[in-house]
């Protein structure tokens, strides 16, 4: 484990992924500082005017939504959209920050889930063998059969609108992959001398799978799950910006850039005139999904035996 | 070989009859009232809730789980697939009228890429140089961390926004009415490229092809990092082999070295690779289509998925596990002709 993080941390690509990772951590967990909610539910992105093309960075709030926070009584924080507004006068910068948020609970949820699921199926498959292990791996083949985009997309609209269901979908048509690999790597293991031994001292099956074979198996699953929490934000993020994904108005980046998407090619004679309401979400999901990448990248390469010694 | 490959085909409608009952599960998670709207082109029958049990009983909808099964598998077979409210016409009706669309779009990507990439791929392994090295791995790192919709959106930023180059869309007005309207243009394969081509006119054929370069390259581009990259990692491993340096301490000469002894068994990781990226595609379909609003089978049922349309979305799911099931059923047995060790097993 030491060799890991040494590596991790010598190594060029992976110590800008682990940089980048902290700054949105920070981002994420200071989100109240940097950019005060004006609502009870913090995650609602707060409008700044009823206009519905964007508004360029540093557009101020427009007197009628002065008019109705007060009205309603709450306090006026922030008077300036500092990255503009998408359409409908969303606040944009407002949105990026929180939508750290949802961005690390859809990643680190969904794919804690699909790795347990995988996990509990792969290893029940490898370990038991015969008839189970061909019924659960045709099952995994089943659900393999769907493409992964469509299978969420369906899923999430017939569940219905919501960040909850776009999870639940995600882990539901997720798991498929850790259930194969866990279940090659306990294919070999479990010929190993020391869980014969265990077989012969009487230990019970399931505390030598979760005892024995799990942590010496767990970890090329734990490389794919930090390369998979990428991929998965971008999966919620596509899911958004094909409008089934997060509610109107929440707080999640995939519903900024789909936001951004009518004003893209901006006014006639204004070429790009809008372009921060693409640019500024994309740079968030980019760099956010690019840093998880990093730090999966090395750690494959350093889990590669074949590669050992060589880095 | 032979019997490798019937093995594989007699699995295949085991697959399907899997995937159909995974899509009838999900199906059922709605009320048989909103299963009954993807079976009528008219709303107002809902209304009536007489009427609305009728047609529940006749289409089987709260029926329990196996006869309800069957009977849903047995429209199925019928093409019967339901009433699509966005293309306002039968599901079936739709998905066919919208397929050739999405094929043209699919083939033009993966066919240079599966060519051109592999070529490359095994160039820069044979030219072994870092900084090229460093290039692809560089790229195939970035193309994976852009999501589609960002890159796509970028190059219609780019390339229609700033330049006006490469409209969205799949036809410009004036062409969509000569393809469509007018008497004289002969559809033969429904692929407008080739069927402007047979027709003679050149100029259809280049505006098809200025609305077709986007989508191809936003659905392509992680693909051509990515088989670069295995191609190139798995051609410098072959390479390092003995038996090539036998091969190279006998005389022969470097070409067939390289195209005889090495490319075939450097091709094995790279076709599993070549799978999963046309399986990867079939995804990106619908965010490509959506992003260009090119009007091809991702972008239609994108609109369904908006506006609750069931129908129309379960009979995509089932025509795109439909081409999963073949294409991975394709990539098997070509994995079985490269490599003779597969077919023992």
């Amino acid at each position: 484990m030491n060799r890991i993080v040494k590596k991790l941390l010598s190594n060029t690509t992976s110590l800008i992924g682990l940089i980048l990772l902290f700054v949105f951590v920070i981002i994420a967990v200071f989100a109240p500082i940097i950019a005060p909610p004006l609502f009870s539910d913090p995650y609602q992105i707060p409008r700044m005017s009823w206009d519905t093309e964007p508004q360029p960075p540093g557009f101020p709030l427009s007197d009628d939504m002065i008019f109705i926070y007060e009205s309603m009584g709450e306090p006026i924080i922030r008077d300036k959209a500092i990255f503009g507004t998408a359409q409908g006068g969303y606040d944009i910068f407002y949105g990026l920050i929180w939508g750290t948020r949802t961005a690390f609970r859809i990643g680190i949820v969904t794919v804690v889930f699909s790795m347990l699921i995988g996990v509990i199926l792969g290893s029940i498959a490898a370990y038991f063998g015969g008839w189970l292990d061909e019924l659960l791996m045709r099952i995994t083949d089943i659900f393999l059969s769907i493409p992964f985009l469509v299978a969420a997309m369906v899923l999430t609209t017939i569940l219905g609108r919501g960040l909850d269901k776009v999870m639940i979908a995600l882990v539901f048509f997720g798991w498929m992959g850790y259930a194969r690999v866990i279940r090659g790597s306990i294919l070999c293991a479990k010929e190993d001398v020391y869980v014969m031994a265990a077989r012969a001292l009487g230990v019970k099956d399931y505390s030598i799978i979760v005892r024995h074979l799990l942590p010496n198996t767990i970890f090329p699953v734990m490389v794919q799950a930090s390369m998979n929490i990428g991929s998965m934000v971008i999966t919620a993020a596509a899911l958004s910006f094909l409008g089934v994904g997060a509610p109107l108005g929440y707080a999640d980046w995939g519903q900024m850039v789909s936001f951004a998407r009518n004003w893209i090619i901006g006014s006639p004679g204004h070429a790009g005139e809008y372009w921060y309401a693409v640019f500024f979400p994309a740079v968030f999901i980019v760099l956010f999904v690019l840093s998880w990448n990093l730090v999966g990248d090395t750690l494959r390469d350093i889990m590669d035996p074949r590669l050992r010694g060589e880095l | 070989m032979l019997s490798y490959i019937i093995r594989r085909i007699l699995i295949l409608p085991l697959i399907l009859l899997g995937v159909t009952f995974l899509i009838f599960c999900l199906f059922s998670l709605l009320s048989p009232m909103e299963r009954l709207a993807t079976y009528i082109n008219d709303p107002s029958v809902l209304k009536n809730p007489q009427s609305a049990q009728r047609l529940i009983d006749k289409y089987h909808l709260d029926e329990p789980f196996p006869s309800g099964y069957v009977h849903w598998l047995k429209s199925l077979l019928r093409f019967d697939f339901g009433w699509s409210p966005t293309a306002n016409q039968p599901v079936w009706e739709a998905i066919m009228q919208r397929l050739p669309a999405t094929m043209e779009l699919v083939l033009y990507s993966i066919i240079p890429v599966i060519l051109v990439g592999i070529w490359l791929g095994v160039i820069s392994a044979v030219h072994h140089n870092d900084i090229l090295d460093q290039f692809i791995r560089v790229t195939a790192i970035i193309g994976w961390s852009l999501p589609t919709f960002i890159f796509g959106l970028l190059i219609l930023f780019i390339f229609y926004g700033m330049l006006g180059w490469l409209p969205p869309g799949r036809l410009s007005t004036w062409a969509q009415y000569i393809v469509y309207a007018e008497e004289g243009f002969k559809n033969y394969t429904y692929f407008i490229t080739i069927d402007s081509l047979l027709n003679g006119r050149l100029d259809i054929f280049w505006d098809a092809l200025k609305h077709l370069i986007g989508p191809i390259i936003t659905l392509s581009y992680i693909s051509w990092a990515y088989l670069l990259r295995i191609t190139r990692s798995s051609m410098l491993e072959t390479l390092r082999k003995d038996y090539i340096r036998t091969a190279r301490s006998k005389g022969v000469d470097e070409k067939t070295v390289i195209h005889q002894h090495a490319r075939k068994n450097a091709m094995i990781p790279v076709v599993t690779v070549a799978g999963m990226m046309i399986i990867r595609m079939l995804g990106g379909v619908v965010i490509t289509e959506t992003v260009f609003t090119y009007p091809g089978l991702g972008f239609w049922a994108a609109s369904s998925a908006q506006q609750l349309d069931y129908g129309s979305i379960i009979g995509f799911a089932l025509l795109f596990a439909f081409l999963m099931v073949v294409g991975n059923l394709i990539v098997d047995v070509s994995y079985a002709l490269i490599d003779p060790r597969v077919r023992l097993e």
